[in-house]
């Protein structure tokens, strides 16, 4: 859906915000119409993304990797070479960007395992803005090295203790600090969710992902990609992969964090298990309880640690137009080691879980079919993590 | 018409404001809403604001935040709380007003919701993340069984105004502040224009009802004196709530609730 209606899509979407906010939104998607065609704002975006955060990004064929697995060809997207470390630069700089036309001096933003956060401050302090990020107790424990970098960039991080202090009340707080002083401040949200127009917005900040994607596969065969493949939390980096494709021939699958496995009540799998419902000003997706009250969600990825998604993906999963599988901490953990032994590429956690995917799809096809995945980041963050898992299970 | 619009016409030919009260249900407990209930209705308050707990709450500062978490710790669910307001509704016949987020009607569905709610006793609704926008279905349901009570800001336009107080009944709810709910204290002057400006423009067609940080006998008077129909206090009563222990709840609830009451009277 181009630009949807009313920031509808289907019966996804939408606003459901408190008043105090609606001048803000407005102020916003004004703002978004009005520079998202304008020639200046485009190319200084465009700037940005090729000599700071260093695009286009190859799309890399992962011989060894396809060849180990005999079946169809992988080929990786890599956004872990960007800036930062991962695919959230092209929505911060974008969106930095968009808030210094504003006249906006003070940036706030949400974090979850920090990549967000780290990809604010660096767009900020390249643009001149103050930002401030808000991170859930849990997560900032978990990710102290991101809250490091933030604080070294210059941003000050404010640890949320509410609920259950993670990403979904880092939104929350960050909402309710937007509420406060609306008038001066900017709210960049860091994927593709919330009320509109941040999903429309973001996703058309990610879009170069897809766009790239088509016209390096069109050049290495004349095709578009019989399959795409991407993990999805909020959904920023699929859906950036998947709308420019949406209207092709490829098979599109978003990866989601089964976590412990979909029966258990520890994963965060919210398109393969959740139900309709309303979080974070949207109707989406959403894992919650028999009476509507929102469950609390694990996965070894603090990025994909949430219990709403996108509602593009909503939509597309209803119209069928994307198929949304799930991968365990198991099957991530096995992936993770198997790219990075193969390829000599640490991927992401989050990353891992498209990679695990393609494994599975790539058994599966033929050696002359071509299948991209995504790879939203690179996994320096997440080194510890996993090497505590594998102490844990004793898998060295 | 309802508990509400009887009420507001009643307080119009005494000369008098509205004291609306926020509570918590079940914070902390469910024997201390009963009693804060009590309390509320022998000092004077004229309409009751019942939260329910929501596990994401948006517009909601610390002291509602902490309520919330305390009383879905303590196992409030929607049957427990309609059987909570029917408790109440057997010892007064006061207005009682449903305060909660959008996601927990559509849960359930609104129809099936408010039907629920209407039959325990609830008068009307505030859903602080129900936009007018995306209310339709939900002001299909409450149609003719409760009144929507939705909510405007110091910055919102004349003409979102307009169409707000169109679908807006009972009352229109001014949050006073940019923020949260408790938070930000004392009158701003921004608040007094606020309330002046939505008068004129309703033109007396609905009742206007202040809250966010309203939590003094002395906030109550300025907003009073501005034209406000009504003021709400809450965070001010969870605070209270929290400190006071239970054999002396009653008599604090009653005694505070009093000292605002008395400035909804003054001429």
């Amino acid at each position: 859906m181009k630009y949807p209606k009313d920031g509808k899509f289907g019966e996804f979407g939408g606003k459901y915000i408190p008043e105090t906010l609606v001048p803000a939104i407005e102020e916003l998607e004004e703002n978004y119409l009005k520079f998202k065609n304008d020639k200046k704002f485009k190319k200084e975006l465009d700037y940005y993304l090729t000599v700071y955060a260093g695009r286009p990004t190859p799309l890399y064929y992962a011989k060894n990797l396809s060849e180990k697995i005999g079946g169809g060809k992988i080929y990786l997207k890599r956004e872990d070479l960007l800036h930062g470390g991962a695919h959230k630069i092209n929505n911060t700089l974008g969106q930095a960007l968009l808030a210094k036309k504003m006249n906006k001096k003070r940036i706030i933003a949400e974090t979850g395992a920090g990549q967000h956060g780290v990809a604010t401050a660096m767009a900020c302090a390249a643009l001149g803005l103050k930002a401030e990020v808000y991170m859930g107790y849990k997560d900032t424990i978990r990710q102290k090295l991101n809250v490091f970098r933030m604080n070294l960039l210059g941003c000050k991080v404010h640890p949320v203790k509410s609920g259950s202090k993670t990403l979904k009340d880092a939104i929350n707080e960050a909402i309710r600090d937007w509420i406060t002083n609306v008038e001066n401040t900017y709210y960049l949200l860091g994927s593709a969710v919330g009320p509109h127009p941040y999903p429309v917005m973001v996703r058309d900040f990610q879009s170069v992902i897809g766009n790239e994607i088509k016209s390096q596969m069109k050049k290495i065969n004349n095709k578009t990609p019989d399959s795409v493949i991407a993990c999805v939390g909020g959904g920023s980096n699929a859906i950036g992969t998947f709308y420019p494709l949406a209207d092709t021939n490829s098979e599109i699958i978003g990866v989601e964090a089964a976590g412990h496995g979909l029966k258990s009540s520890k994963h965060s799998a919210t398109l393969s298990a959740g139900s309709k419902g309303v979080i974070h000003g949207m109707m989406t997706y959403l894992l919650q309880d028999k009476e509507g009250q929102v469950t609390e969600t694990h996965s070894i990825s603090a990025g994909l640690d949430y219990p709403g998604v996108g509602p593009e993906h909503a939509y597309y999963k209803d119209t069928k137009r994307v198929k949304y599988h799930s991968a365990t901490d198991v099957e991530v953990i096995d992936a993770f080691l198997l790219l990075t032994r193969t390829e000599g590429i640490i991927p992401a956690l989050e990353s891992a879980h498209a990679i695990a995917e393609a494994v599975k799809v790539a058994r599966k096809s033929k050696p002359s079919e071509s299948i991209v995945v995504t790879l939203s980041g690179r996994g320096d963050k997440d080194v510890e993590e996993v090497q505590n898992y594998l102490n844990k299970h004793d898998k060295n | 018409m309802t508990r509400i619009k009887e009420k507001f016409s009643a307080l119009e030919s005494q000369n008098e404001k509205a004291l609306i009260a926020y509570i918590m249900a079940g914070f902390p407990n469910e024997k201390a809403t009963i009693t804060t209930v009590r309390g509320l209705v022998k000092g004077g308050a004229d309409i009751i604001e019942l939260g329910f707990p929501f596990s994401d709450p948006l517009a909601d500062g610390p002291v509602i935040q902490n309520a919330s978490t305390i009383s879905l710790q303590k196992g409030t669910k929607i049957a427990k709380f309609f059987a909570l307001v029917k408790k109440i509704r057997k010892e007064t016949d006061i207005p009682i007003i449903l305060m909660t987020y959008t996601n927990i009607l559509y849960h359930k569905g609104y129809d099936k919701f408010i039907f629920e709610a209407k039959k325990a006793g609830i008068d009307g609704f505030i859903l602080p993340d129900m936009s007018v926008e995306e209310s339709k279905e939900y002001l299909k349901s409450a149609k003719n069984k409760a009144d929507t009570i939705f909510l405007i800001s110091p910055n919102t336009s004349k003409k979102r105004i307009e169409k707000i107080s169109k679908v807006s009944s009972g009352f229109l709810y001014l949050v006073a502040v940019y923020g949260t709910t408790g938070v930000k204290t004392g009158v701003k002057s921004y608040t007094i224009n606020a309330i002046k400006n939505v008068k004129k423009q309703t033109k007396g067609k609905i009742p206007i009802g202040v809250g966010f940080g309203v939590s003094t006998p002395e906030d109550v008077k300025k907003y009073i004196k501005a034209g406000a129909d009504a003021v709400i206090v809450g965070s001010a009563y969870l605070k209270l709530i929290e400190k006071t222990s239970q054999n002396q709840l009653e008599a604090k609830i009653t005694a505070f609730t009093k000292s605002l009451k008395k400035q909804t009277r003054a001429t």
